[in-house]
C-alpha cells in the first residue's frame, strides 16, 4: 500500500521542500541586512508582476524544459546524463550549420531544419558515451561530464578559426540570415491580440518544449521502447530475462537524451542570439538535472520545475539589478530548492508520508 | 519428560503481550510464549505471519511497542543487539553475517576483540572454541577461510560465535534452507546436544518435519498472531499446517500418472561459465519429453540457476540444446529472452523478484513483462493499456490473485501472490516448455497447493516441464523424473517411486550410489 496519494508525493512533498528553501533563504538574505520580504516582493514582480518579467521567465523555463527532459529520460533508463551541456552545445553547432548555410524560405522550415541538425547533433554527443557505456562499461556520469568539456573545446576551435567572419574580433558566428529568425512569444501573442512585451527574448520555442514535455510522456508511458526503457532503469538483470537488449536500451535512451538537449539550441540560439556564440549554454545543461530531479522525471513536473528555475533566473537578475544583494545570492537560493527538493527529499517526505497516515487512520 | 513443566524454575524465556505494529500493518499482535530452560521451540508460520519481526524484537532490531521480555524470569528490556548478547541471546541468521575472507577465528571474535591487541583475543578464543568443538561436535577448523567452508560449516562458526559470546539462548532462523539432509541431519544432532547441556533452542522454519524430527515445543504463528502452543509429541504435520493456514491443506500433490510423449527438449553437453570464468556447468545432458515434469534437485548453487538461466536465454554457454528438434543459441545474438519466448519456452524465474517481475510496475504492467512487444497490447505505436488490464484482470481471476486490484504495484503482493501473477503469464502462453525455478519459495502454504495443481495441469496439457528446487519435498511430489545436480554434473536421473530421500541426498553431496565418491 501507498502512504500517500499521487498528488501528495508530486505536489505537496516539492512545494515544502521550495518552501523551506525560501524560508532558509530569507534568513540568509536577512543576515546581510537586507529585507527578506522586500526582495521576495522583487523577484516576484520582475518575474511575473510584467509582461516583460514573464518574457525572460518562460525565455529562461524554455531552456530548462529541454534539458530538464533530456536528463529524465536518461533518468528513466537509470543512466545518469550529466552532459546536457555539452550535449546543447553541440546543438548549438548543428542549428547554426543549419541556419547559416542552408536557405530557407521561411522561417517555419528552417525551424524544422533546425530542429534536426540540433537534435541530431546533441544525440551524436550523447551516442558516443552510450556506446562507451553499453558495450565497453564506461561510467556515463564520467564520460558525459568529460564530453562537456570537449564540446567547450570543440565549439571554441570552430568559432575562432571555422565559422568567425573574417575580419570579427568575436569568437562568434555572423547573425543568422532574416529567414531564420523566429517569431517572439510578443508577437505570436500580439497577433491573436493579446498584449504582450515584444523586447524579451521568448519565442515559438516554447511551444516546441511544451509538445517535447506531451512527446516524451507519450514515449515514456504509452509505448514499448518506453516500457523497455523503464523495466531497464528499475532492474537490468529483469530487463535481461524479459528479453530487452540493455545495449539497444542504453543507446535510445541516450540519443533520445541528447537529442532533447541539443533541441535547446532553438530556443537560445536561433530564437534568441541569432548567432553562435561562446558559451551559449550558460550552465543550462546541468540547471535541467536539478529541473529533473524536482520534476520527479516526470514531464509535467519538469515543465512546473522549469518555470521554478526560470523564475529563479529572471527574478534574481531583477534582484542584482536594483538591490545590493549580489548576483550571487540567487545562487545560494537555487542551491538550496535543489538541496531540498534533490537531496533532502526523505526528510520531508516522511513527515509527510506518518502525516497521512495518521489521517487515514483516524478515518477509518 | 524433563522439560515438560519445571515446576517453580523460570522459564529461559519468556514473552508477555508482545505488539509491533508498522504504519498500518500489525506484524505482532498481544503474543505470549513461554520456553523452558533445555529444551528445543519450534516456531512456524507462513510468510508474513510476523516470525520475523518477533525474532528481530527479541535480538534487539525492533522495540516492540507493547509487552514485556523475561529473561530467566526477570523482566529485560531489549533495546539493541548488544543488550540481547548481554541476555544470553544468540542468534543465527538464515544468511550468515560472516566475513568470507576473514579466518573462522578472527569470524568468532569479531565485535568481541577484548582490547586493542588482537593476540591476546585470539588465543584465547582459540582455547574456547576447541573446549566447545569437543564438547558439542562443532569442529571447524580455526585457521581456515570461512570462504573456503562448505555451507554447513559455515553455520557452524555462527553458531560458535553465539557460543563463544555466552548465549544461553540460540535463535535459528531456517537453518536447513541452504543444507543437504546430510549436514541437516547434523545440526540437529548439535542441537540435540545442546539442549541436553541446558542451552535452550528456537528454531524458526517452515518444513513442518523438522518440526516434528527435533523440537519439544511448537508455537504456530498466524497473521502477527501465537493461534497456539503445544508439546510436538501431541500434534502432526496436518494439525500444524492447518494452524497455519488457518484451513485444511491437502499436503501432497494430487496428481495422475504421466503420459509422456514426443522429446521436447533435448540439452547435450552443456557448458556455462560464470562471470569470473569458473565454469558452473561441466557438462549437462538430459531430456523432457511431452507431457511430463523433470525434476532437478539439488542444494543450492550447484549449477540449477546456470542451467534455467541459459535455457531461459538469460546466460550464454557452449553446447547443443533442441527444442522440438530445433538448435537454440546458445551464445549469439539470438541468446535472449525475447527468442527463446518466441520459441515456445516459458520461464518462471528463481529469483522472482529481482527477474520474474519490475516491484514497482503495477500489476498489469507486469503481464507484459517479457511480452511487451505482443500485438494483441499494442494499438497503432503505443501500447494499448486497456487490454492490458483487461488481460491482467482475467489472469487475476483465474490465478485467484488476491487482492484483484490490477493498479496495485507489484511489490504490494504478497509472495505467493506475486508468483501467481508470474504463473498466469507464462502458463497462458501455451508454452511448450515451462522452465520453473524455486516455484514456491517465500510461497503461503495456501498457494503451494495453487501452484503445485497449476504445473500438474500444464503437464497434462502434452507440456514438457523442467521444474528445479532445493525444497526435496517439492521435487519428490512434482516429478515424473528426478536428476540431481551437483557441482555443475547430472549425478543420476532416478525414478520417484522407487528412489529414497536418502539415496537422494547421497547424490545431492556428490556420493554416487553405484560408483562410490564422485
Amino acid at each position: 500500500m501507498n502512504a500517500m496519494p499521487g498528488w501528495a508525493d508530486a505536489i505537496v512533498v516539492p512545494l515544502i521542500s521550495v518552501l523551506i528553501a525560501f524560508a532558509i533563504s530569507s534568513g540568509v538574505i536577512l543576515a546581510i541586512g537586507e529585507s527578506p520580504v522586500e526582495a521576495m516582493t522583487l523577484m516576484v514582480t520582475g518575474a511575473l508582476g510584467s509582461s516583460y518579467g514573464w518574457g525572460y521567465t518562460l525565455y529562461y523555463a524554455t531552456n530548462f524544459i529541454f534539458t530538464g527532459l533530456a536528463v529524465a529520460v536518461a533518468f528513466h533508463a537509470g543512466l545518469f546524463n550529466i552532459g546536457g551541456e555539452g550535449q546543447a552545445t553541440l546543438g548549438g553547432l548543428g542549428v547554426a550549420l543549419a541556419c547559416l548555410f542552408v536557405p530557407w524560405p521561411h522561417w517555419s522550415l528552417a525551424l524544422i531544419g533546425a530542429m534536426a541538425a540540433g537534435a541530431a547533433f546533441g544525440a551524436l554527443w550523447a551516442a558516443l558515451p552510450g556506446w562507451l557505456q553499453a558495450r565497453r562499461g564506461s561510467h556515463v556520469v564520467i564520460t558525459t561530464i568529460m564530453f562537456n568539456f570537449i564540446a567547450a573545446a570543440v565549439l571554441n576551435y570552430v568559432l575562432v578559426n571555422v565559422l568567425r567572419p573574417t575580419g570579427s574580433m568575436d569568437p562568434a558566428t555572423a547573425r543568422f540570415p532574416g529567414a531564420t529568425n523566429l517569431p517572439t512569444l510578443g508577437e505570436i501573442l500580439g497577433a491573436i491580440g493579446i498584449p504582450f512585451s515584444r523586447s524579451t527574448p521568448a519565442n515559438v520555442s516554447l511551444f516546441v518544449a511544451l509538445a517535447a514535455c506531451v512527446a516524451v510522456w507519450l514515449l515514456i508511458w504509452r509505448t514499448r521502447a518506453g516500457y523497455e526503457i523503464r523495466a531497464f532503469g528499475k532492474s537490468d538483470r529483469a530487463a535481461v530475462y524479459a528479453g530487452i537488449s540493455p545495449v539497444r536500451i542504453t543507446m535510445l535512451a541516450m540519443l533520445v537524451s541528447g537529442a532533447l538537449a541539443g533541441l535547446m539550441a532553438i530556443n537560445n540560439v536561433m530564437g534568441e542570439a541569432e548567432r553562435l556564440m561562446l558559451n551559449a549554454v550558460e550552465g543550462a545543461g546541468f540547471i535541467g538535472i536539478a529541473v529533473a530531479l524536482m520534476g520527479r522525471s516526470h514531464p509535467f513536473g519538469v515543465l512546473l520545475a522549469a518555470l521554478l528555475f526560470g523564475f529563479l533566473y529572471q527574478g534574481g537578475a531583477e534582484l542584482a539589478l536594483w538591490t545590493s544583494i549580489p548576483r550571487e545570492l540567487i545562487t545560494v537560493i537555487q542551491a538550496l530548492v535543489i538541496l531540498f527538493t534533490g537531496a533532502l527529499d526523505n526528510m520531508v517526505r516522511q513527515p509527510v508520508e506518518a502525516l497521512f497516515l495518521r489521517l487515514r487512520k483516524g478515518a477509518k | 519428560m524433563a522439560a515438560g513443566r519445571p515446576g517453580a524454575a523460570p522459564f529461559a524465556i519468556e514473552l508477555r503481550g508482545i505488539s509491533k505494529a508498522f504504519g498500518p500493518v500489525q506484524a505482532n499482535r498481544d503474543i505470549c510464549l513461554q520456553v523452558a530452560r533445555g529444551t528445543i521451540h519450534g516456531i512456524v508460520g507462513e510468510n508474513g505471519a510476523g516470525k520475523s519481526t518477533l525474532m528481530s524484537i527479541l535480538y534487539g532490531f525492533y522495540r516492540a511497542d507493547a509487552g514485556q521480555i523475561l529473561i530467566g524470569g526477570s523482566p529485560t528490556p531489549i533495546p539493541d543487539s548488544q543488550a540481547a548478547i548481554r541476555a544470553g541471546i544468540g542468534m543465527v541468521f538464515q544468511h550468515f553475517k560472516l566475513v568470507p575472507n576473514f579466518t573462522v577465528l578472527e569470524n568468532v571474535i569479531l565485535g568481541a576483540e577484548d582490547g586493542a591487541r588482537l593476540g591476546p583475543s585470539l588465543a584465547k578464543a582459540r582455547r574456547a572454541l576447541q573446549a566447545l568443538a569437543r564438547e558439542h561436535e562443532l569442529e571447524v577448523d580455526p585457521d581456515a577461510l570461512v570462504e573456503d567452508l562448505s555451507v554447513g560449516h559455515q553455520q557452524r562458526v555462527e553458531i560458535l560465535k553465539a557460543l563463544y559470546r555466552q548465549a544461553e539462548i540460540l535463535i535459528l532462523d531456517e537453518p536447513t534452507g541452504v543444507l543437504t539432509p546430510a549436514e541437516a541431519n547434523h545440526l540437529f544432532r548439535i542441537l540435540r546436544g545442546l539442549s541436553e547441556r541446558g542451552k535452550t533452542i528456537i528454531l524458526i522454519t517452515h518444513k513442518l518435519r523438522e518440526i516434528m524430527d527435533i523440537t519439544d515445543h511448537v508455537s504456530v504463528m498466524r497473521r502477527g498472531e501465537m493461534v497456539a502452543t503445544m508439546r510436538t509429541a501431541d500434534t502432526s504435520p496436518e494439525a500444524l499446517a492447518e494452524l497455519m493456514v488457518g484451513r485444511k491443506v491437502l499436503s501432497r500433490v494430487e496428481k495422475g500418472p504421466a503420459r509422456p510423449g514426443r522429446t521436447v527438449l533435448e540439452v547435450e553437453d552443456l557448458r556455462v561459465c560464470d562471470a569470473h570464468g569458473i565454469e558452473r556447468l561441466k557438462g549437462v545432458s538430459l531430456t523432457v519429453r511431452a507431457g511430463e515434469i523433470l525434476g532437478i534437485a539439488g542444494v543450492a548453487g550447484n549449477g540449477q540457476s546456470d542451467l534455467l538461466d541459459v535455457l531461459g536465454g538469460i546466460a550464454r554457454g557452449t553446447g547443443h540444446v533442441r527444442l522440438n528438434g530445433r538448435a537454440l543459441d546458445l551464445s549469439g545474438r539470438g541468446c535472449n529472452g525475447h527468442a527463446r519466448r518466441k520459441a515456445g519456452i516459458a520461464h518462471v524465474p528463481e529469483d522472482r523478484q529481482n527477474l520474474g517481475m519490475i516491484m514497482d510496475f503495477t500489476a498489469w504492467e507486469n503481464v507484459a513483462f517479457g511480452y511487451q512487444g505482443d500485438p494483441r497490447y499494442r494499438r497503432g505505436p503505443l501500447m494499448d493499456n486497456d487490454a492490458l488490464r483487461a488481460d491482467c484482470a482475467g489472469k487475476m481471476a483465474r490465478f485467484d490473485v488476491r487482492p484483484p486490484i490490477c493498479d496495485l504495484p507489484a511489490k504490494s503482493f504478497s509472495g505467493g501472490n506475486q508468483q501467481k501473477l508470474i504463473l498466469a503469464r507464462e502458463i497462458e502462453r501455451n508454452p511448450d516448455l515451462l522452465l520453473i525455478g524455486q516455484p514456491t519459495r517465500g510461497v503461503d502454504i495456501g498457494a503451494i497447493e495453487f501452484i503445485h495443481q497449476q504445473i500438474v495441469r500444464l503437464r497434462d496439457a502434452g507440456k514438457a516441464v523442467l521444474l528445479v528446487s532445493v525444497e526435496l519435498d517439492e521435487i519428490l511430489g512434482l516429478s515424473d523424473r528426478i536428476a540431481v545436480m551437483f557441482d555443475g554434473r547430472i549425478m543420476g536421473v532416478r525414478d520417484p517411486a522407487t528412489t529414497s530421500e536418502r539415496a537422494l541426498g547421497l547424490l545431492m553431496a556428490g556420493v554416487d550410489d553405484d560408483k562410490g565418491a564422485a
